[in-house]
């Protein structure tokens, strides 16, 4: 980089110093990415050990991980639809609706014509609501929560309304549920791979195996549509942050007015923006019929694009955090699918953590966050302690909670796109 | 000019409801129905004595649910969670009013009154995240919501539950002196028919004294005013000396009180208890209706009559063999085409008044400033 400071002006000699903070962004990536990974491990580490004392495996056996997987997806990809939405400067409170409308269009053409085409006809329908959310959010600068809110009821109407009318006693769906999709969208396993760990799993080596059944997770039996939808993840990133237009949509998101005034179409980056948004949360309306449940059923969708919110906030607006949110509400759905001791297991899982916590917050000479932590460490081992089972209505909140849970420790240190949420009129800059 | 506003402030609604009866038509085209016919249907059904009661019936909940989702509205606070708030404060105070007997009054009061402190404490906690943790209100009370069906599952069938082993999971029944008598008497008063088979549920009173009281508390006291300023200009309220965090909190915890009142009337008028199939979905039409009515207590008050309307009168739909669900089309329309309504309508008077204002400089008529410009 050429520094026209460089050349006389001699009172600045940290310039060398300045002048990296621009090359090395991506080793501070990789920095993160270590940081991340080191944590992820961690993480697993802290299950392995539980797993030892509460003597389960379903903590982390491949078929958890698969599972949360399976779960993940769906979560993420509308959280990554509510990233385009909300980097355009447009929050999307619709998400929940555009999936819904994924569901049902993909369980529609899923049945009608067969599982790819049912992805495809998801997208759409998702696309269509996010055109109507970018029509009055965006055209008409309705405040965007009310318009998403707006949105949640319209499309559950929508595919009521579609229900009824499509669906005849003979083809054995109704007004709540579609018929059953025929077939399926194949699974692959990764060659050599997928053997190698599912034996290290099976050896039931402490950490080890814990890790290998991650890994066949992500190698065994894995959907193409899978497949497919992770590699949304680093397109994602790669569009928004490595190229002219993801550079101009960002802007409309911080900025509009400035980026107005350097020509950009700030109307319709926003369009674009909240069209993705659309596309994705269907996309993710999509998978959950297609690769998880095989039927449109009402309701299915059971809030996973409010999740999909939360896991955006999570991931503090980048992709990579989105993704990771994701997967943390992945994992609670699959344990909540596994049932009685898992979830028992978790709540060691908890009190390990807050303990752990405790201990951070008093080297930070937090006191009172120390003594709330550790009370709530507290309960969560007596709570183990004393019964062998949670209840299945716990269960079912789990993912809720954690959500909740999630937010309230991770909200504050996060920062939304500058103008997220403004409205927007062209020429009327302050 | 007062009359010019208002007709503009009516030409919002009343544009949303043709452009939904058009959205509506051509949905029922689409699928080979005669619009006219199954609109002209509704319309004859829904007139009856009957059917009036009915709609009054189902207006009461939404209307009470609008009026909790404003609260929180009038100072930019969403509160999506009004469905958790009632349905958990519905069985609180099913369980208590079934299990006590006292004299009449006092029986209603203390279940209404469990019925508010419950759905205030549910929704504090999303106002108490927000205020402690930042947590946005839309995420929490969303996530309360699931949170509140899981807890209302779990305490129906391992606390409350009347007779362990019955199918149809309730509490105990609501005794004599727990139920409120039904209006019918004004039908006959005002010499109309008697509705048959529908009782106009007592409850109303409540409701249109809930209405009275949200119209004093956000246009006639301090925190009303508190309440207005903080959602106009934070900032501006702040300086002025109201305390943003503890604004949020009680906001909240109002909002959730009202919200937990939302299907008393059902409880009190004809289920006398909190049963497995209590009726849902009230929070989230109660935001449409608040929408509609634009916070105010008459509009919203019109709003759940509308709703009330569409949804009895789409019964007739299905005798007719067409899908009753436009109605539902028809709802998510209105609600999205007022929002824009509003906004459009909201410009035309702007561009106007900014116009009026140029007009009377150019001719330096300052009598006609003060005039055109005033709000």
């Amino acid at each position: 980089m050429t520094n026209h400071l460089d050349g006389g002006d001699t009172l600045l000699p940290d310039t060398a110093e300045y002048e990296p903070d621009v090359d090395a962004k991506p080793s501070l990536l990789e920095s993160r990415a270590l940081r991340y990974t080191a944590l992820a491990l961690a993480g697993v580490l802290l299950l392995s050990v539980v797993q030892a004392i509460a003597g389960t495996t379903e903590l982390t056996s491949s078929g958890t991980w698969a599972a949360a997987i399976r779960l993940a997806v769906p979560i993420m990809l509308a959280g990554l639809g509510g990233l385009f939405s909300e980097r355009a400067g447009v929050v999307n409170i619709g998400l929940e609706g555009m999936m819904i409308a994924g569901t049902w269009f993909g369980a529609w053409a899923g049945w009608e014509f067969g599982p790819w085409y049912g992805v495809a006809f998801g997208i759409i329908g998702g696309a269509i609501f996010g055109l109507i959310h970018a029509i009055a959010t965006v055209t008409f600068a309705v405040d965007h929560i009310v318009s998403g809110v707006a949105i949640n009821i319209l499309a559950a109407g929508v595919v009521r309304f579609l229900s009824v009318v499509v669906y005849d006693a003979d083809s054995g769906g109704g007004a709540t549920q579609s018929p059953r999709i025929q077939s399926q969208i194949g699974t692959f396993d990764v060659p050599l791979l997928s053997d190698a760990f599912n034996w290290i799993e099976d050896q039931a080596i402490f950490f080890l195996s814990d890790l290998a059944g991650l890994f066949a997770g992500f190698t065994t039996k894995m959907s193409w549509l899978t497949l497919v939808a992770l590699l949304v993840i680093p397109a994602t990133w790669w569009l928004l942050w490595r190229t002219a237009w993801g550079l101009r949509l960002r802007s409309c998101g911080e900025n509009p007015y400035a980026a107005e005034s350097l020509g950009v179409r700030v109307l319709r980056m926003k369009y674009y923006g909240v069209v993705i948004s659309g596309a994705l949360a269907g996309l993710g309306g999509a998978y959950l019929v297609v690769v998880q449940a095989g039927i449109y059923r009402e309701g299915m969708t059971a809030g996973r694009g409010f999740i999909g919110l939360a896991a955006l906030i999570f991931g503090n607006w980048f992709p990579f955090g989105v993704a990771a949110g994701a997967s943390v509400f992945g994992y609670a759905d699959a344990l909540s699918l596994r049932q009685g001791e898992a979830v028992h297991a978790l709540l060691l899982v908890a009190a390990i953590a807050l303990v752990l916590m405790a201990v951070w917050s008093v080297t930070k000479g937090k006191a009172t966050g120390a003594i709330i932590q550790g009370v709530a460490a507290a309960f969560f081992l007596g709570w183990y302690l004393l019964t062998d089972t949670v209840p299945t209505e716990v269960v079912a909140a789990l993912p809720y909670l954690v959500t909740l849970l999630v937010l309230s420790l991770a909200t504050q240190r996060l920062r939304m796109p500058a103008a997220d949420g403004l409205r927007y009129r062209k020429g009327e800059a302050v | 000019m007062n009359v010019r506003r208002m007709l503009l402030s009516l030409l919002a609604p009343t544009s949303a409801i043709i452009f939904a009866l058009i959205v509506a038509s051509i949905a029922l085209l689409a699928v080979g129905r005669n619009p006219i016919d199954a609109f002209s249907a509704m319309w004859d059904f829904a007139t009856t004595t009957t059917s009036v009661a009915s709609i009054i019936n189902r207006a009461i909940p939404l209307f009470i649910a609008a009026v909790a989702v404003a609260i929180g509205f009038q100072m930019g606070l969403f509160n999506i969670g009004v469905e958790g708030q009632y349905l958990i404060a519905a069985l609180f105070a099913g369980w208590v009013g079934g299990n006590i007997g006292l004299w009449q009054p006092l029986h209603v009061a203390v279940v209404i009154l469990v019925a508010v402190f419950v759905g205030a404490v549910w929704a504090g906690i999303a106002g108490f995240l927000k205020i402690t943790r930042g947590v946005h209100e839309v995420i929490s009370t969303i996530m309360l919501n699931f949170i509140a069906y899981s807890a209302i599952a779990y305490f129906l069938s391992n606390w409350f539950r009347d007779e362990p082993g019955a199918l149809n999971l309730k509490t105990a029944e609501f005794a004599e002196s727990g139920r409120i008598p039904d209006l019918n008497w004004i039908f006959t008063a005002l010499g109309f028919d008697a509705p048959g088979g529908i009782a106009l549920q007592g409850f109303l009173v409540v409701a249109i004294a809930i209405g009275i009281f949200y119209y004093m508390l956000v246009k006639r006291t301090r925190f009303g005013f508190e309440l207005r300023a903080s959602g106009m200009n934070p900032g501006a309220a702040r300086l002025s000396g109201v305390a943003p965090k503890k604004m949020v909190l009680t906001t909240m915890m109002i909002s959730g009180g009202v919200a937990g009142m939302v299907a008393l009337s059902t409880m009190f008028g004809n289920l006398y208890a909190y049963t497995q199939d209590f009726p849902r979905n009230f929070g989230f039409t109660g935001i449409a209706v608040a929408l509609l009515g634009r916070n105010s207590a008459v509009g919203m008050a019109l709003g759940a009559l509308l709703f009330g309307f569409m949804e009895r009168s789409a019964l007739i739909l299905d005798l007719e063999d067409t899908p009753k669900e436009v109605v539902q089309i028809m709802q998510g329309v209105v609600v999205l085409a007022v929002v824009v309504a509003y906004e459009v309508v909201n410009r035309m008077i702007e561009r106007r008044e900014v116009k009026a204002a140029a007009d009377a400089t150019r001719s330096m008529d300052i009598d006609g400033v003060g005039e055109e410009v005033a709000v």
